[in-house]
């Protein structure tokens, strides 16, 4: 396979794992904090924040792209605060794939952990109060591993979300080689050059590869997760 | 001393209840929807009430005049609830030191739990749940023990199995026991006070003989609940026989079984139901208990049936008859007349120490 694949190939697996991975570990504490909110709490303008959240998912993702472009480009609001107060450009390098990665993956996220938020018996979190934790401990010991199977499905869900995202990536940070230029974008380059097809294959099969691989992992955590909550 | 004067709104539903209660153990009993769970959760700290105040000895735990409304937390105050709620994830080990480790080897003693100590819960009974529960909410070393019907998942033998358990507590923990039951025998046999709550407000509180003989309660309690509370010792034992003498102040009582050592204390309730009334002393009858009685009160039940309040010497006794006897026996307040109660007619349930 080795034969397959150029460098360019190579970068854009690295780069899409890279990616997938950075998008998935950022975006799950605020999953986590707005599934929370979500599940548990009311609040005018929670059907709002609900919309909010999934509109990535409903929006045509060129559209949800384009948003981020015109938000987080050199010349947007956020992009423009960003570039001139930590020096940071999102705009065409790889952390604006994983922004638009994390965005697209987002919705996806917090249902998965809402699920899990929702299976969790509030009256569990009452009696460790009365027994006298404190709520960071409550958090720690009883919320958190209860929850933890809800996490686990919503980031494999997202991570798989995000090394797939095609669209939103491709409007807001194009596909440069080296340093956007993800699995999905490179198998769409290379769909457009004569003569390519066995290095998309490859990455066919790589993709195919992950992703099951990301499958089988979750599948063996929950396992593992279902025993030590006693349900095995 | 327990100490409770609150009002809530719930929706349409309006909670205003206030009692006092001494050491020992409170039973709440009241149909459910009654508020009863409400109560328990404003010692608790789980339900802020719109006005009032909670206090358990000297420590108040909410006053809503003086903004004092301590979080949980800080209260220490021990709650076993109905489904036990142990944390699923953890071992039942885990789950009895969540709260702290007080007198630890005695609490783990009394309730019977080494064996389960490496069990989780899901492969726990009910029984075992509450119990692990029960040992939880004491290894906090609580000031206080709220207790929401912590039997009514349970069938008759595990009820059977951890009534005990909670006798020992209530008779070897010295601290306020609130409990929540619609189980008349519970009450019966755990409770020092009786609170009966109907429809947000106190009915009645007091001493739990006191109030379970009011035969104006029977429509609250229900007519298969009513019954006297006797608190009697035990005098003899008919060992030939299997049968245990006990005294009160209204004479002597023989029933059925082993029920405790010679001067022994035991508290013994008797069902309105299976109390049978005469106007003179029967002779050849089947029953071993009859008693000399003065009726006290006549209270005319919404069905067939008459509540009949009746004094055995200082102690009150009710009997349920029906409206027709009643007449034809033209009871009167102030008749002497007799008592007859089936020995077999008080359920080893009914008997509490």
């Amino acid at each position: 396979m080795t034969d397959v694949f150029g460098p360019q190939e190579w970068t854009a697996i690295f780069l899409s794992l890279r990616v997938a991975l950075v998008a998935t570990i950022a975006a799950l504490p605020v999953a986590i904090w707005i599934a929370y909110i979500l599940a548990r709490k009311t609040f005018p303008g929670r059907q709002i924040l609900n919309g909010l959240v999934h509109l990535p998912l409903v929006l045509p993702p060129v559209v949800t792209g384009y948003l981020l472009l015109v938000l987080f480009g050199q010349q947007g609001p956020i992009g423009g605060f960003l570039q001139q107060t930590f020096g940071i450009s999102l705009a065409f390098r790889w952390t604006g794939a994983a922004l638009a990665a994390a965005i697209m993956a987002f919705p996806l996220m917090v249902r998965a952990i809402r699920l899990g938020f929702e299976a969790v018996d509030p009256g569990l979190e009452d009696a460790a109060a009365t027994l006298g934790a404190p709520r960071w401990r409550i958090w720690c010991t009883v919320t958190l591993p209860l929850i933890a199977p809800g996490v686990l499905a919503g980031a494999v869900l997202g991570f798989a979300k995000a090394l797939g995202e095609f669209g939103a990536t491709i409007t807001f940070v194009a596909a440069i080689p080296g340093e956007t230029q993800t699995i999905p974008t490179a198998i769409y380059g290379l769909l457009q050059v004569p003569g390519s097809e066995p290095a998309v294959l490859g990455l066919v099969i790589v993709s195919v590869v992950l992703a099951m691989g990301a499958l089988l992992v979750s599948e063996w955590l929950a396992r593992r997760m279902a025993k030590r909550l006693g349900r095995a | 001393m327990i100490s409770v004067a609150i009002q809530k709104r719930l929706g349409d539903f309006r909670l205003d209840v206030a009692f006092d209660a001494p050491a020992g153990v409170t039973a709440i009993f009241g149909p459910s929807g009654s508020g009863k769970t409400s109560v328990v959760n404003a010692f608790a700290g789980l339900m802020r009430p719109d006005a009032g105040r909670v206090s358990v000895d000297d420590t108040v735990l909410f006053d809503a005049a003086n903004r004092v409304d301590l979080a949980p937390q800080r209260r220490r105050i021990g709650y076993v609830f109905q489904d036990a709620r142990l944390f699923p994830h953890m071992s039942v080990e885990r789950n009895l030191h969540y709260g702290g480790s007080h007198d630890a080897a005695r609490i783990i003693d009394l309730l019977g739990l080494d064996g389960l100590r490496d069990r989780m819960p899901a492969g726990l009974s009910g029984g075992e749940r509450q119990r692990v529960a029960l040992g939880r909410a004491l290894m906090c070393d609580p000031k206080m023990l709220l207790m929401d019907e912590p039997l009514a998942a349970l069938d008759a033998p595990r009820k059977a199995e951890i009534l005990p358990y909670i006798e020992r507590l209530r008779d070897e923990v010295q601290i306020p026991i609130l409990y929540v039951t619609h189980d008349v025998s519970e009450v019966a046999r755990l409770a020092t006070t009786l609170v009966i709550i109907d429809a947000g407000k106190v009915a009645t509180a007091g001493p739990v003989g006191k109030v379970l003989s009011q035969p104006e309660l029977v429509p609250l309690l229900g007519v298969r609940a009513a019954g006297a509370v006797l608190t009697t010792k035990v005098a003899g034992r008919l060992l030939d026989d299997g049968l245990t003498e006990l005294v009160f102040s209204g004479g002597r009582l023989i029933l059925p079984g082993n029920l405790g050592v010679l001067g022994q204390t035991v508290r013994i309730r008797i069902p309105a139901q299976d109390v049978i009334l005469a106007r003179e002393a029967p002779n050849g009858i089947s029953a071993l208990n009859v008693l000399p009685v003065e009726i006290t009160r006549l209270e005319q039940g919404r069905g067939p049936g008459v509540i009949v309040g009746l004094k055995a010497g200082e102690d009150p006794l009710l009997a349920r008859v029906t409206r027709r006897s009643a007449d034809r026996m033209a009871l009167a307040v102030g008749q002497n007349i007799f008592a007859i109660i089936k020995a077999t007619a008080v359920g080893p349930q009914d008997v509490g120490s």
